[in-house]
């Protein structure tokens, strides 16, 4: 049994906890009519670490991204999330389990201010009444005002102060990107799923993205999920990776495992398939 | 010069999230409201109140109850007539069942029954979106109207079918009838609009109004983030048609003293309402007070101009009057199809630079 088996837990090498199983997917099938996007996955996601899903264009990928997100309801498998078995929810239910995530197409509130859109992100953990909000006293004003510390906090942390007030229509894609990524931060996940969260962007903002998901993951010890095609990146930010093709699993462990697994290599540079 | 933010400084949450940040709008808005209850009811006319400023009011409310729905929610409907004649039966019918109760409570109440009309009418909304939804609330335009028609229960089982307001009074004063004076009228209408308003601007800015915003901008993101659409819509649907349900009541209470539902409340009236809220603009408060007045005051500007400065015959200057409300409506829809908000907000942000914009 390697370190990384270790039901428990283990220390990184750059001394950062990992914890034990928060997510577990066992034998997870999903078809869409006849078309099988995902075959008998199953993998684990640890508490603090992050957990990369990679392989190329069709893989299944987003899929998988839209199962652990409860997006899509598998035909075949089980969800584990803390311990126990998550039946059949919709997508609001799953966000209060504390799973939060962005988009690869960003998916904003465009009429709405940056600093409305990110506070969308706590909707889940205001309790005031309509009567309340409606004449503005009491819990709703309480609210208020408390969950906007919280969200000038990830304002803050990143860098976003200027464009709080502008309206989320007229940015440009990069601080869309950063936005997104807010609002998925404001509802304090327990795992927070990134879908390419680096995708179309240069390189110097590529550096700046990954730094904040390594902040994240480091300050908040938020357990992230991501998707990723830029290799460089995936190998540099992710404790573990699965990899996929054709809807099938066919690597897992850590970076360097994964870069010397012969059917990732395979299926990156190409063979024939059967 | 005198209209900007420097120096004007912030030192909470609670104040930066007011609704007038500038000093000078707050000044300007508490000043408004002063002259609209201090002033006008000492200067009112007949004339001012029927024809201006009690319509002006009333389609001031129903413009802001559809613009939730229809500007913050996204979900379009061409119903507000028949919600609008729920809220007149309703008053009508509380108040020749409980005479004795105040006339303002059963206005509320009438509200309370729209709302929960509406929120039967909105169900169809969970399912289908956009043009399809609008048909479907045509459907309780159409529903409504000929239910009020055909149970004769409705209006009492008057011959005429008609509904008529009886005379009742607030505080003494008499508020509905037929020698209800001015002021009270006027006041009456203020009364609700100016509270409604308050309440709806604090709904849309708080949790209410970014589920409702989240909904409309983006329906699949909002439920992953943890909005239920179920009732972020319905409730939507309840406030919505709680505020018309109140225009409706009052609007047969205060202004008509007698109506009938299909000519009071015919879908005319869902049609009018609509293009109120996308003139002045869609998701504004201010924007449901800019589209009623410019739906109510041209027609009446127009005619003074025409009939009364111009001299011409009443029935050309009707005709002339209707092609010139269509094509300025045509005229402000291109020049800034956000609406009359939108004019009043870049108006106000040249105005923070003016006079050196560089």
């Amino acid at each position: 049994m390697t370190i990384m088996e270790n039901p428990a837990g283990y220390i990184t090498a750059d001394g950062r906890k990992i914890g034990g199983t928060l997510m577990d997917l066992r034998n997870i099938t999903l078809r869409f009519g006849g078309v099988t996007a995902i075959k008998d996955i199953s993998f684990d996601i640890r508490e603090g670490e992050i957990r990369a899903i990679i392989g190329p264009n069709g893989a299944g990928k987003s899929s998988m991204l839209n199962v652990i997100s409860g997006f899509y309801v598998p035909q075949e498998g089980e969800v584990w999330f803390r311990g126990q078995r998550r039946g059949q929810m919709r997508p609001y239910q799953v966000a209060r389990l504390g799973i939060a995530r962005t988009f690869q197409n960003i998916a904003l509130f465009d009429g709405m201010s940056v600093l409305d859109n990110i506070m969308t992100g706590r909707l889940t953990m205001m309790k005031s009444n309509l009567l309340q909000q409606a004449v503005w006293r009491g819990a709703a004003e309480r609210e208020e005002t408390a969950h906007r510390e919280k969200v000038e906090k990830i304002i803050d942390f990143l860098e976003i102060q200027n464009i709080r007030k502008t309206p989320v229509g007229r940015l440009p894609y990069g601080l869309k990107k950063r936005v997104e990524l807010a609002r998925a931060l404001a509802a304090e996940p327990n795992l927070l799923l990134l879908d390419e969260p680096m995708a179309g962007m240069n390189v110097e903002e590529k550096e700046d993205m990954s730094r904040f998901i390594l902040d994240v993951n480091d300050e908040f010890g938020t357990t992230i999920a991501l998707i990723e095609h830029d290799m460089g990146v995936v190998m540099d930010l992710s404790d573990r990776v699965v990899v996929m093709d054709y809807g099938r699993k066919i690597g897992d462990g850590t970076p360097d495992e994964v870069r010397n697994n012969q059917a990732v290599i395979d299926a990156y540079l190409g063979v024939a398939h059967d | 010069m005198i209209y900007r933010e420097a120096g004007d400084f912030k030192a909470s949450y609670r104040a930066d999230g007011q609704t007038f940040p500038l000093r000078l709008d707050r000044t300007a808005y508490w000043a408004l409201l002063a002259v609209a209850f201090l002033v006008v009811p000492f200067v009112i006319t007949d004339y001012w109140a029927t024809s201006v400023l009690v319509p002006f009011l009333i389609y001031a409310i129903a413009a802001l109850g559809l613009n939730i729905l229809v500007g913050y929610t996204g979900q379009v409907s061409l119903g507000t007539g028949g919600f609008m004649a729920v809220g007149a039966y309703a008053t009508y019918k509380l108040t020749t069942m409980f005479p004795d109760v105040s006339i303002l409570i059963h206005v509320v109440l009438a509200g309370g029954v729209t709302a929960l009309v509406g929120m039967l009418f909105g169900l169809p909304s969970l399912r289908i979106k956009g043009f399809y939804l609008a048909v479907s609330t045509l459907a309780a335009q159409f529903f409504l109207i000929w239910l009020f028609n055909k149970v004769p229960w409705f209006y009492n089982y008057s011959a005429s079918g008609q509904i008529t307001m009886p005379e009742r009074t607030v505080f003494g004063v008499l508020v509905t009838g037929p020698s209800t004076s001015a002021p009270a009228k006027y006041l009456v209408c203020l009364g609700f609009a100016v509270i409604l308003a308050w309440l709806a601007r604090n709904l849309t800015r708080g949790t209410s109004g970014r589920k409702w915003m989240a909904i409309r901008d983006m329906d699949i993101a909002a439920e992953i983030i943890g909005v239920n659409p179920l009732t972020a819509k319905l409730t939507s649907f309840a406030v919505s048609s709680f505020m018309i349900g109140i225009a409706g009541a009052l609007f047969f209470a205060v202004y008509l003293g007698a109506a009938e539902a299909s000519e009071s409340f015919g879908i005319n009236k869902s049609f009018l309402i609509l293009f109120m809220v996308i003139i002045g603009g869609l998701g504004s408060v201010f924007g449901s007070f800019a589209g009623a007045a410019f739906m109510v005051l041209l027609p009446v500007l127009l005619k003074n101009v025409l009939v009364g400065g111009m001299g011409w015959p009443t029935d050309l200057a009707a005709h002339i009057e209707l092609m010139i409300v269509g094509a300025l409506i045509v005229f402000f829809l291109i020049v800034e199809p956000h609406g009359l908000a939108q004019l009043w907000r870049l108006t106000k942000e040249k105005l923070r630079l003016w006079p050196f914009p560089h």
